[in-house]
């Protein structure tokens, strides 16, 4: 359960930002084969984590990350299957694994007006 | 609808304490390394024989991980080694915060090297870096020889890897292990992997062990 973890910092960030911006209600993360992420055991620790705080009842998007490899014999730039690693082209088994992608908070969005607008909004006070 | 990009990692809090420890083990010229393996692999009787076998030579303290009881501090304990018990009340893994304040209870100054003996288990801890030169990655035979193809991460993550208990293929157990496959397939996640097939019972291949260790230090 390192999604617990995981789910605990999302939550910490979200609603740091939220102070920023709002009422969130979509976040998109994403993390690479090596850090095995559950989608459903991250969902679950995310939804259970965030009630009571301004991430209740957001969505959460987790996109995977392949891991990426090069063959030492016919230099082919290949997505690794971990389970049955081989190069696609030459079949060789030897080759080097790029670094695995890092568990990213990479977008949020929230409710209400656009930031340019509010502040196009704040620029000019009761002219309307 | 506001869209903030935001491109924050999310483990960045625990990757801050590990940047501490880190330089915290540097002012004090300890090497640390951060073992991982399944429950039951041998970790503790690993690091038992160890600081045993170099007592006068390396001076050694160790960080414990465990969900619950010091059983294991008070075995590295035995041994006169420095050891903090680190309880995490049913948490996969150990977080650099922890760790942080364990190392700030050891004796830093009198110490060549840290061990940390994380929760035992072989997917939580591979994602949680603790400010440590390297993970070693235990195994014992009886687990089977299938364990770097289905867990690969932490295979493809760690300095090296310890075959724990290989007593017991020579010594007439009806065990199916084939070291050689868990050396291609460890091998096949990462070229630089260093593999010490080794008893910490009987004692067999634990020279190589400490050669290595030995190294770390720039010891010959």
């Amino acid at each position: 359960m390192h999604e617990m973890a995981m789910a605990q910092s999302l939550v910490a960030a979200i609603s740091e930002e939220a102070r920023k911006h709002g009422k969130p209600i979509r976040a998109k993360m994403s993390c690479g084969m090596l850090n095995v992420v559950n989608d459903d055991v991250l969902s679950f620790a995310f939804e259970a984590v965030a009630r009571g705080t301004p991430c209740e009842g957001m969505q959460l998007l987790i996109e995977h990350k392949p891991l990426q490899a090069k063959c030492r014999a016919c230099k082919r730039v290949f997505t690794v299957d971990l389970s049955s690693a081989k190069c696609p082209d030459c079949a060789a088994d030897d080759f080097e694994l790029f670094p695995d992608a890092p568990l990213l908070l990479e977008q949020i969005e929230f409710e209400g007006i656009d930031d340019d607008e509010g502040e196009r909004r704040q620029e000019n006070p009761g002219r309307e | 609808m506001t869209k903030v990009n935001v491109g924050r990692k999310i483990l960045d809090a625990n990757e801050k304490y590990a940047l501490r420890n880190s330089e915290l083990l540097a002012q004090h010229r300890n090497r640390c390394f951060n073992m991982i393996s399944s429950p039951g692999s041998g970790k503790t009787t690993l690091l038992v024989r160890t600081i045993s076998d170099l007592t006068g030579s390396v001076r050694i303290g160790v960080i414990e991980g465990d969900i619950r009881t010091d059983l294991d501090a008070r075995r590295i304990r035995a041994t006169n080694a420095p050891a903090i018990q680190i309880i995490t009340e049913g948490a996969c893994h150990l977080s650099a915060a922890q760790v942080n304040g364990a190392l700030k209870k050891l004796p830093l100054d009198n110490l060549e090297m840290i061990f940390i003996e994380n929760v035992g288990n072989l997917v939580c801890p591979s994602s949680f870096e603790l400010g440590e030169d390297g993970k070693i990655v235990v195994l014992s035979v009886a687990e089977g020889d299938d364990k770097p193809a289905k867990y690969p991460g932490i295979f493809a993550k760690s300095k090296a890897l310890l075959v724990n208990k290989i007593d017991l293929l020579t010594g007439g157990a009806l065990i199916d292990f084939d070291l050689e496959r868990v050396r291609a397939d460890a091998r096949r996640l990462n070229k630089s992997i260093e593999i010490f097939p080794v008893s910490a019972k009987t004692g067999e291949g634990m020279s190589a062990w400490y050669g290595w260790l030995h190294g770390q230090l720039g010891k010959a």
